[in-house]
This record gives structure tokens, C-alpha cells and sequence, in this order.
């Protein structure tokens, strides 16, 4: 099933030809209204005119996170105020907040993405759609709201929190798909198994999750505790939000919605665009867009892509799962660590709880690693030695997964926090 | 009846036993033995209870980490010596032990021990076959 078949399974050629007239207009609407694009373009000698085909897009200049601190709020918008109808802002995890501008036609243009996603994973109009992101300046809620009532699906907004209802709207409303952050999905399966539900019980069938990186071990974890198939969407606030790409009921790969944002995947070193396959930053071009359209935006995120015809039917390019955002490494005495290498590696452990949290300083300026791992009943034991034992497993996992030593503190069940919306497994106190 | 006893995973933080006990005595849990292991980063508490399964069950239900062990229980004089009896019987029988702790019972002149061991079932053969006084898991309850 397709939202829209023509676009979907669109021959690459046709392709190629409608995202090169859109790129142009793109072009040509940044360096008119947008004064940091027009300096940057003449400094790099490049006019609209220039710009034939997507094959010019290597040339154009990369924009960065940065970019929208410097013009903060509105400095890169393309539109004027009188046309933008909806602002959102980012979290502000990384640093200070950034602020992005829609449209109506952006608005429009996001809504489908998302009805694109929703139906690429099964979704259709008679699913109850639960959203539990977070409502308000995080796309997350708003997006995925939108989408989902473009396709004509009844939405249940019940935005992130208060979990315990949650878990009754499931039973009572019979939610179908859930929508809402990786970390909220885990909390939503504790709260389900400590109410006494049993998964069967529930009618929930489709899990769409994203907005933080996870992994598949969480996927497993997930689809188990709330009896459902789990789905990657993948967004930027500075793209549009939720609903860039997605997977597709294949889980294989997130189909990105390129007719209106082109995915590079690049060298984040040399800036080098990288083929097919090969691991790199993401970079996207927003090529519809009217209040904020984006030319190769650095997401830090780092994933590769391929063109391959999906056994969906879909032709578009599919992204692989983004494995972590290069601002999320860690760098321990030398090693890059990616805290979903270490989510990884306990979620592989028999019985091991999958909430953690990292702890990073510098001891006698040497920098240490310690992981905080809850207590499971099925780790426990009444013997010290067979816990010790569990300890130096995970440790030694750890090691040789990571290549370097990292501590392990088993801490009492619950004692992790639990995240309604993003989760923050890490502490660097070297900060 | 089989003696249970009840693990507790105590977190290497003040007033993690404080919590336990405060549940326990809330719900009207008698303790009738304790002992704690303690390494740098967590201990386990070790309790023996008038009704181990619902301590068990209070705990989870509490946020704690429990289990139920089967234990040994024996009723040795209190006279020096008492409990070497006990313990050579094992060793010769080969029975390891993992760990044990020991009080005085109110009903009469005896300790009580409990043992943990690597074999129950022969450790019990042995024992009672040697005229050691077991202690059932209804001795607990009142």
C-alpha cells in the first residue's frame, strides 16, 4: 500500500529530473531572500543559474546547526512572517535552541510525509493513532498529530507523561499505533507489565519510534513488551520534523521522502560526498520547502544510503537506521564510544535491564567510564560470587566491544530515570 | 515444609536498609535472622521471615530486588562444640558451604543456624540420618 503510488515508486530518472527543477527553484528562492546563502553562494562563486541539475548539489555550500544559532531566531527564513503559519523550535539539548518556520504548503508537504510513513508500515485510515510525543515546540507531538489526521486515522493526542494513564487509554480507547520516543516505548512496557496487562490484551500492532538514536536490541525489547511491530521515523526540526524518511513494513532501511529533501551522505572530515553504502554524515536539501528551505544541512547524524528497489515495491533512496549523532560521541582516553554501542552490548546479556546510564570523568586526568545498570530479578541472586560474576561479564563484554575498560555499578531496579521524551543516558563531568 | 530464606540486592547507598526494613515492618513482616554480604558496591541482606513468599512479593511490588533461597536450618546445643558437629557432618559428606549464619532461638537452650550448601537434598539426608535437629519453614511462622 502506497500513500502516494506515482512519487513512491517513481523510476529514478523521473526522479532525478523532478528533484533537479525543484532544486533550482530552491536555489534561486535562497540566494533572493536569504542573506547569509547569498554571501555564502558569491563567496563560493556560485550564481542560481549555475545550478543545472542534482548532480550540481556537491558544488553548493553545507550549512550547520550554527548557522541557525548565528541568524537566531529568524535569519534564515525564505518566507516572509505574513505566509509562515506554524514555528517550532529544538530542544536545545545540544546547545542553544534553534528556530524553524513552516508554511502552510510546508505544513502541508510534512503532513504527507508523515501519512507516507503511517501507510508504509500498514497503517491506514481505520487505525487509532496514539500520540504520546511531547505536544508543543518539539515537532514529535505536532508531526506526527498532523500526519496522521491528513491520512484520516483517529488520533488519540495524549501528548508524553503521565504514564499510568497512558497504559488505560491503550486498554479503553484500543490504541493501534503508538508513536513516541524509543525511551518512553521502554517506560510504556514497564508501566504495561507492572499493570498487570498482558501485551495479547492490547491492540496495539504498530510502534513508531524515533527523534533519539536506539538500537535493535531495543527494538527486540520493545516489540515483545507491547506486542507490536516497532518502526524507525527519522526527522530534523531543521528539515521539517518526523517523517524525513521512515522504514517501511520490510524494516529495512528508512525511505527518505527525497521528492522533497535530498539525502548525501558525506566524509564529515573532507566533506566529500560518499557512494552508496558507505557510512558517513547525513546531509539533507530541503528542495519544497518555502519558509526554511535548508541546502545541505550537516545533521551530524551517521548513517549510509542505498538505491536499491526496495522488495516494498518503494523506489525511493532508503537510509540506513542512523547509528548515533557524531555530537553524541564520546571520546574516552582516545576511543570514540557511542553510547548505543554500550545499549547494545547489555540489551545482548541474558536477563540485563535495558536502562543504564553512562557517567564520564576525569580521574587523575584519565578519563573513566562507568555504566550504571539496574538490577533485574533474573541477574539476582543470593550469592555475591554469581553476581560478581554477572559484573565482570558485562565488563568484559564491554571491553571487548568497546576496547576500552569501563566500569559497572549494579544500582537498585528503578533507580535509572526514566524518559518520557528524549532520554539522557549520559553524564560528562568532564565537561 | 522447606525453609526459605528471602535475598534482598541492597544498593551501596544510605538508608537503601532503612527502606527495606521500613517496608517490612509496614506490612507486618516479623525478621527472625538476618546477615548481610557487603562487597565496595552492593550487599545482599539475607532474611529469614515468618512468610518468605509474601516478603518476597512486598519487596518486588516495593521496588526492591528479592528472591527466595532454600536454605538449611539446624537447632544445635549451645554449648561450645554444637555447631562443629553440623559442620564436619558436611564436610565429610562432602556438602560444600556457601555461607551461614547463626541465633538464638526464644523457645529454648538451642542455636539455630542456617546453612547455605551446594547439595540440599544431601546435606539433609546426612543430617537427619545423624540425628540432627532440622528446622521446618512452619517453624517461623506464628
Amino acid at each position: 500500500m502506497y500513500y502516494n503510488k506515482k512519487i513512491e515508486t517513481m523510476a529514478r530518472e523521473d526522479m532525478k529530473k523532478l528533484q533537479s527543477e525543484r532544486l533550482k527553484k530552491t536555489v534561486e528562492r535562497v540566494y533572493n531572500n536569504v542573506p547569509l546563502y547569498r554571501e555564502r553562494f558569491d563567496e563560493y562563486g556560485i550564481k542560481p543559474e549555475h545550478i543545472k541539475s542534482v548532480d550540481d548539489l556537491k558544488n553548493l555550500p553545507f550549512t550547520y546547526k550554527t548557522d541557525l544559532r548565528d541568524t537566531y531566531p529568524y535569519g534564515l527564513f525564505a518566507a516572509p512572517m505574513e505566509e509562515v503559519t506554524r514555528i517550532h523550535a529544538s530542544s536545545g539539548t545540544t546547545g542553544k535552541q534553534t528556530v524553524v518556520g513552516y508554511t502552510q504548503n510546508d505544513i502541508d508537504v510534512w503532513s504527507e510525509c508523515v501519512a507516507r510513513s503511517l501507510v508504509s508500515v500498514g497503517g491506514s485510515n481505520k487505525d487509532i493513532v496514539h500520540v504520546s510525543y511531547g505536544y508543543g515546540l518539539f515537532t514529535g507531538g505536532l508531526g506526527l498529530h498532523d500526519g496522521a489526521t491528513k491520512l484520516g486515522a483517529a488520533v488519540v493526542p495524549v501528548s508524553s507523561g503521565n504514564t499510568a494513564r497512558q497504559v488505560n487509554i491503550f486498554k479503553d480507547f484500543g490504541s493501534t499505533i503508538l508513536c513516541c520516543t524509543p525511551s518512553y516505548a521502554m517506560y510504556l512496557a514497564e508501566a504495561v507489565k507492572e499493570s498487570g496487562i498482558s501485551p495479547d490484551e492490547l491492540k496495539l500492532r504498530i510502534g513508531i519510534f524515533g527523534a533519539e538514536p536506539w538500537t535493535e536490541e531495543m527494538r527486540d525489547e520493545i516489540e515483545k513488551g507491547l506486542g507490536l511491530k516497532a518502526y524507525d521515523i527519522y526527522g530534523l526540526s531543521e528539515i521539517c520534523g518526523p517523517g524525513v524518511s521512515c522504514n517501511c513494513y520490510m524494516q529495512n532501511g528508512l525511505h527518505v521522502q527525497e521528492d522533497h529533501f535530498i539525502p548525501e551522505i558525506i566524509d564529515p572530515d573532507t566533506g566529500e560526498v560518499l557512494p552508496d553504502g558507505e557510512s558517513g554524515e547525513l546531509v539533507f536539501t530541503c528542495i519544497t520547502k518555502e519558509a526554511l528551505p535548508l541546502i545541505r544541512y550537516r545533521t551530524r547524524d551517521i548513517s549510509s544510503l542505498t538505491h536499491e528497489v526496495c522488495e516494498c515495491g518503494r523506489t525511493t533512496v532508503r537510509m540506513s537506521k542512523p547509528c548515533g549523532r557524531t555530537d553524541d560521541m564520546l571520546i574516552i582516553r582516545g576511543v570514540n564510544v557511542f553510547p548505543s554501542q554500550v545499549e547494545s552490548v547489555l540489551l545482548n546479556i541474558e536477563g540485563v535491564s535495558p536502562h543504564y546510564h553512562i557517567t564520564v570523568d576525569r580521574v587523575n586526568n584519565l578519563d573513566t567510564m562507568d555504566v550504571e545498570v539496574e538490577m533485574s530479578p533474573s541477574m539476582f541472586s543470593d550469592s555475591v560470587k554469581h553476581i560478581q560474576e554477572k559484573e565482570k561479564m558485562i565488563k568484559q563484554a564491554l571491553l571487548s566491544t568497546l576496547n576500552i575498560a569501563v566500569g559497572v555499578k549494579l544500582v537498585g531496579p528503578k533507580t535509572i530515570s526514566r524518559s518520557e521524551g528524549k532520554a539522557k543516558r549520559v553524564t560528562d563531568n568532564r565537561k | 515444609m522447606e525453609l526459605y530464606q528471602v535475598s534482598v540486592f541492597v544498593e551501596n547507598k544510605s538508608g537503601r536498609l532503612a527502606d527495606i526494613t521500613e517496608v517490612l515492618s509496614k506490612n507486618n513482616i516479623n525478621l527472625r535472622a538476618l546477615s548481610i554480604a557487603d562487597t565496595t558496591d552492593f550487599g545482599i541482606l539475607r532474611l529469614i521471615v515468618d512468610n518468605p513468599k509474601a516478603t518476597e512479593l512486598i519487596l518486588a511490588e516495593n521496588g526492591f530486588t528479592a528472591t527466595l533461597t532454600k536454605v538449611i536450618g539446624v537447632r544445635v546445643p549451645d554449648t561450645p562444640g554444637g555447631l562443629s558437629v553440623v559442620l564436619r557432618l558436611l564436610s565429610d559428606g562432602n556438602v560444600g558451604l556457601e555461607y551461614m549464619y547463626a541465633f538464638i532461638g526464644k523457645e529454648d537452650e538451642r542455636a539455630s543456624v542456617i546453612l547455605r550448601v551446594d547439595n540440599d537434598e544431601k546435606a539433609e539426608q546426612i543430617l537427619s540420618f545423624n540425628g540432627i535437629d532440622l528446622i521446618s519453614g512452619d517453624a517461623f511462622n506464628e
